[in-house]
């Protein structure tokens, strides 16, 4: 069960509302994605923090129904 | 219990402590072999454990950092990030900063 880039920005959007979001399916496969992220919530939290509010926001699917998703955050 | 207190062990025995899929001579995974091998290149002497040979630290370790996937790196007791985290640590020359504070 692998998932689209339009479910995965979906996802994020649904909990961080004002995120501009570009993401790449870096092998064509639906399971190898690299994804940047940009929105206000960032603004002020660690690079740790950044990246647990998108894996937050995929509801579990991380390291499950999504193999590999590389994350690149930033505030705005 | 007992599972909490090896990875506290682990983490607090081992300046920088690298939990990962495989071995820092064979990893398993593209992401564990990149941290491994920035890690190397930083010449940072460091512990890899292998989750691959432990189903339940496996499991443990994702639910005691509160972070979803494999390789996940600590320095000095405290959880330093994933590969990407670490790639942008290294790349911004901040990553071996993290061992002389």
């Amino acid at each position: 069960m692998a998932l689209s880039i339009k479910e995965i920005k979906n996802l994020i959007t649904a909990s961080i509302p004002d995120a501009e979001i570009e993401i790449k399916d870096l092998m064509g496969d639906n399971n190898h994605y690299s994804a940047k992220i940009s929105s206000k919530v960032f603004n002020g939290l660690s690079k740790i923090e950044q990246h647990k509010l998108v894996y937050k926001s995929l509801n579990g699917k991380m390291g499950k129904e999504l193999h590999a998703l590389s994350i690149e955050t930033e505030s705005k | 219990m007992n599972d909490v207190n090896e990875i506290k062990t682990l983490i607090e025995n081992n300046e920088v402590c690298l939990f990962m899929k495989g071995t820092p001579d064979s990893p398993q995974c593209g992401f564990s072999m990149t941290v491994s091998n920035i890690l190397k290149h930083l010449n940072i002497n460091f512990k890899g454990i292998n989750v691959l040979e432990n189903e339940e630290l496996r499991k443990n370790i994702k639910i005691f950092s509160d972070w979803p996937t494999i390789p996940q790196l600590y320095i000095k007791g405290e959880f330093v990030g994933g590969c990407d985290i670490i790639k942008e640590l290294f790349d911004k020359g901040e990553l071996k900063n993290l061992l002389l504070k």
